[in-house]
């Protein structure tokens, strides 16, 4: 190193001495202009040869692997670190992640207040929730059974041993059939008193990996178990390298986990303790730097503790990832959400599987929008009751970004937490591109809102624009705090480079990850659409 | 809605005249933003989309279209030692250079959107932007004076071997405006270079030619400039002694900065009232636009930045070698002549043919300065560079993004 700073200063006394040498040449009397002029001139020396040295060793640095972000081959970033906003007082500043990238969607009708109870009469359980299960599972019910919460109800027939269990007690009053006959929901009619199957919980003390493998596979718990790459129901056999759980949801209109978790304290620990007992690495739980997270978060035991402060997608348990431990070469982790750590932690410490569930009812167009007590896989209908929904709103399972457009007849999916009701924006708009006249959200500086950065906006499902091939570049990147490259992985999906999809990360994506590009393309290009098909792609060759 | 009626009765039948539709397609999205709603995906799309970008570009050329209109005039009258004053004769200098400009403005884009229908009504797909921002673009690097056909058949080459072979606005290699440039340049090098050519009105330029005017000027616009008792066109005027026509680049190249300084002042040149491209010559407009550009996040600031950098490098190092009059020319002049800033503002930032990673724009960027300076100092036979190595630099663009990508791999890799 020292003798290429050596050739830089012999370089700059090069260029500093021609300069006076050319400027004499010119005029014959140097003036304070001249100066000046060098002046500047060395400053833009020295800024071009920092700014190409610092580009070609980032370049280098990242052949050798080494992390960027701690600011020791980067010269920028650590002139970056001195104007940074400091961490705030409750976050263990060695694990603060401060993340740049990213936008808040910013919608009307956030959920709010207590948590109120509601009376919802039918619940289901939708195979095509767990991603790569066969389209006709072995349905384990008849009509007209009465199942307790708890009861196992369809299995997978490649996996016989992961068991899917029935969320509620109650009367088993529809299968309900798909495309080519494939399962799309399982309908239980709930009983007004819950009863549960009666569970015989081994203790966690000394019980060994397989036999709590299988406890929770009988018990239906490892079907709230999720893996990443590819987002699916971990295989019998894999061992995780790690485990995460993001504690805050950033997505737009997202339910608060404060709320959610308070007074389950005990079950999330448990929770925490049985994915100790699984994983060979550590639990990672990410939290929420930009507001005080819960004393259940901030007290949990036993894990590893990650703040996180930005914008969406900051509170995707993927991007935590990518800054706590990344997933590498074959590695598989495992993730699970706060409300299903609570059901698996209950199953320990009320020996039962409760899957209570708190929803977020949200949206401009609802009356109320307010939090509710109910179990998975809640009727939509039933939800939304004294809602007055007609065809020009449209009812979203989850949230605006990756969630699902479901009628009222149909059911929340397994892991949703939240409904979102949006205005249909199938109106041609007169010169809606030159001069938008109803605010919108948009990245984009050339909008005035972005002067307004609390602005709440009602929002609606046009498509703004129409579909065209990639042409903006560096869009993606803006909102995606992670060292991805979006566009070139999509485009390596669409033309099937296997390698170089490996390579640009896109085991480390799932569709909530690159949700936010998907909004903020300037080509409508369905990127979540492109990665899945990807993943797909992956899995098969597997 | 009336309008939307009135739109919606007037739609041609898409089987039987496909071109058609596609024109009446292209019109009505611009006049109305579709109703598609989302599906499959998110929910809620963001505001931009491709024709906002691409209006956002011609908003920030506006001020160039204006300057360099009336600048066509300007510099015709000075020629013949007319009018010197910048404002003086303002209705003359303003009209001829619209009669110069407009045809060149009409049929550019005619010709390019009249393509781009074409080829969109055989693919069957919508008309896509891109041309609203080429369109713009090419009169404004052409000089004032080129033949109209010459100006068709460039954008023919430009838009279909440029772009439509390659599949449409997105897919190009090279930057389509520069390509229909580049094509005059080597097709027909005698009509866009030498000292002949940034002058508009004059068959020759030698001291006492005749002004060449045409039915506009002596029928059309004298007559209604009599009417209303102001001057007119004088059509027996010759060029005055002692202009060369030359641009500022053409004299440093013969003669070095006091070359340039004896015909031109500095404030000249930085505020454009010098012969040139229509669109190149007025420096504060042109960094107006790009700020525009910047501002918006239109345009990458990584790529102008790392141009200015590459340039002034290069400049400074010139100096440093000064074997001739034109390497002695003090680097921060170097931004003054030319078209470095339109190039930086409005070619080099073109995202599909430019670097598209971060890292790339920077490299990129700064090679396009230095590769274009070096053009321009020593090649001998047209003394500017700026559209030969953003050209040059499109071509490795995609080398570039490749060594930015595989370094990501890698790291991906060595964590494992």
């Amino acid at each position: 190193m020292k003798t290429v700073r050596i050739k830089y200063l012999a370089f700059l006394a090069f260029i500093f001495s021609s300069n006076i040498l050319s400027a004499q040449s010119v005029t014959s009397t140097p003036s304070y202009l001249i100066y000046a002029l060098i002046g500047i001139g060395l400053l833009v020396v020295f800024g071009a040869i920092m700014m190409l040295t610092d580009n070609l060793l980032g370049i280098e640095a990242d052949k050798h692997g080494v992390d960027l972000d701690s600011g020791n081959t980067n010269m920028f970033q650590k002139i970056k670190g001195l104007f940074k906003k400091a961490a705030p007082n409750f976050v263990d500043e060695s694990k603060f992640h401060d993340l740049s990238k990213g936008y808040d969607i910013k919608l009307q009708g956030a959920a709010r207040g207590e948590i109120k109870n509601v009376q919802v009469s039918r619940f289901a359980v939708k195979p095509q929730n767990f991603n790569g299960i066969s389209p006709i599972p072995k349905i384990m019910v008849e009509l007209g059974d009465e199942v307790k919460a708890g009861d196992p109800i369809f299995y997978d027939k490649k996996r016989p041993d992961i068991k899917y269990v029935a969320p509620v007690s109650g009367e088993v009053v529809e299968v309900r059939r798909g495309a080519k006959r494939s399962i799309a929901a399982v309908v239980i009619l709930a009983d007004k008193d819950q009863s549960y199957r009666s569970i015989d919980v081994p203790s966690l003390d000394g019980i060994s990996r397989e036999s709590l493998v299988s406890f929770l596979q009988e018990n239906g718990a490892w079907s709230l178990l999720e893996q990443r790459p590819f987002n699916i129901i971990p295989s019998t056999d894999s061992i995780p390298a790690n485990i995460f759980i993001s504690t805050f949801d950033s997505a737009p209109l997202a339910p608060n986990s404060n709320i959610v978790v308070e007074g389950h304290g005990a079950a999330f620990q448990k929770g925490i303790d049985v994915l100790n007992k699984l994983t060979s690495g550590k639990v990672y739980l990410g939290l929420n730097a930009n507001e005080k997270p819960s004393s259940v978060f901030t007290n949990a035991e036993n894990v590893e503790k990650h703040w996180f402060r930005g914008k969406h997608p900051a509170g995707n348990v993927g991007v935590q990832i990518h800054h706590m431990a990344p997933i590498t070469g074959s590695n598989v982790v495992w993730t699970l959400g706060v409300q299903e750590l609570i059901t698996l932690g209950k199953l320990f410490t009320e020996k039962k599987f409760d899957t209570s569930r708190v929803v977020a009812l949200t949206g401009a167009p609802l009356n109320q929008p307010k939090y509710v007590r109910t179990h998975l896989g809640a009727n939509v209908a039933d939800l939304l009751k004294g809602e007055s929904l007609d065809e020009s709103i449209r009812i979203i399972a989850g949230d605006v970004l990756s969630g699902e457009k479901v009628t009222t007849d149909d059911f929340l999916n397994f892991k949703d937490d939240q409904i979102t009701a949006i205005a249909e924006g199938n109106q041609f708009e007169l010169f809606g591109w030159l001069l938008p006249l109803a605010p919108r959200p948009s990245i984009s500086k050339t909008f005035p809102s972005f002067l307004m950065p609390n602005y709440e906006f009602e929002g609606n499902t046009n498509t703004h624009g129409e579909k065209r091939a990639f042409v903006v570049s560096g869009q993606y990147e803006s909102v995606l705090p992670m060292d991805i490259y979006p566009q070139h992985l999509m485009k390596a999906i669409l033309t099937g480079d296997i390698e170089k999809m490996e390579g640009l990360g896109i085991n480390e994506l799932a569709e909530e990850d690159i949700a936010l590009c998907e909004f903020v393309c300037t080509s409508k290009q369905p990127l979540q659409k492109i990665l899945r098909e990807g993943l797909n792609t992956l899995q098969e060759q597997l | 809605m009336g309008l939307l009626d009135i739109f919606k009765k007037i739609e041609p039948d898409k089987k039987k005249s496909p071109v058609l539709h596609t024109l009446y397609d292209a019109l009505f999205t611009m006049a109305y933003t579709p109703d598609t709603v989302t599906a499959d995906g998110v929910h809620v799309r963001d505001g931009m989309d491709l024709k906002r970008t691409m209006i956002h570009v011609v908003i920030a050329l506006q001020l160039c279209f204006l300057f360099g209109t009336y600048n066509i005039g300007h510099q015709h009258f000075t020629a013949m030692g007319q009018y010197l004053g910048f404002l003086e004769g303002f209705h003359l200098k303003l009209v001829h250079g619209l009669i110069k400009f407009l045809p060149m403005f009409i049929v550019a884009n005619a010709v390019g959107l009249g393509i781009e229908i074409f080829f969109a009504s055989k693919k069957g797909h919508a008309v896509e932007e891109g041309f609203l921002v080429s369109g713009a673009l090419i009169p404004l690097i052409m000089p004032p004076d080129l033949p109209l056909w010459m100006l068709v058949v460039s954008i023919i080459f430009a838009v279909v071997i440029g772009k439509e072979i390659f599949g449409g606005t997105g897919m190009n290699i090279w930057n389509v405006a520069l390509l229909s440039r580049v094509f005059v340049f080597f097709a027909y090098p005698t009509e866009i270079s030498g000292d002949q050519v940034w002058v508009s009105g004059f068959d020759s330029m030698a001291a006492g030619a005749a002004v060449d005017y045409s039915w506009w000027h002596t029928g059309l616009f004298n007559s209604l400039f009599e009417w209303m008792g102001i001057a007119q066109f004088d059509a027996s005027a010759v060029v005055a002694d002692g202009f060369s026509g030359a641009t500022p680049l053409a004299l440093a190249y013969e003669g070095g900065w006091e070359k340039v300084t004896q015909n031109f002042s500095i404030a000249q040149m930085w505020w454009g009232d010098i012969p040139g491209s229509i669109g190149e010559t007025c420096k504060p407009f042109i960094l107006i636009g790009a700020a525009l550009l910047i501002a918006t996040g239109i345009a990458s600031w990584r790529i102008m930045l790392g141009m200015v950098i590459g340039c002034a490098l290069t400049g400074m190092a010139f100096n440093a070698w000064g074997a001739t009059p034109f390497m002695d020319v003090p680097w921060i002049y170097q931004f003054y002549m030319g078209s470095f800033f339109f190039a930086m503002a409005f070619m080099a930032t073109d995202p599909v043919t430019a670097a598209s990673t971060n890292r790339g724009k920077w490299i990129y960027g700064i090679f396009i300065g230095i590769i274009g300076l070096i053009i321009r100092i020593i090649n001998p036979a047209y003394p500017e560079g700026w559209m030969l190595a953003i050209l040059f630099m499109n071509t490795f663009s995609p080398l570039i993004d490749h060594f930015v990508l595989d370094s990501n791999i890698k790291k991906r890799l060595a964590r494992a």
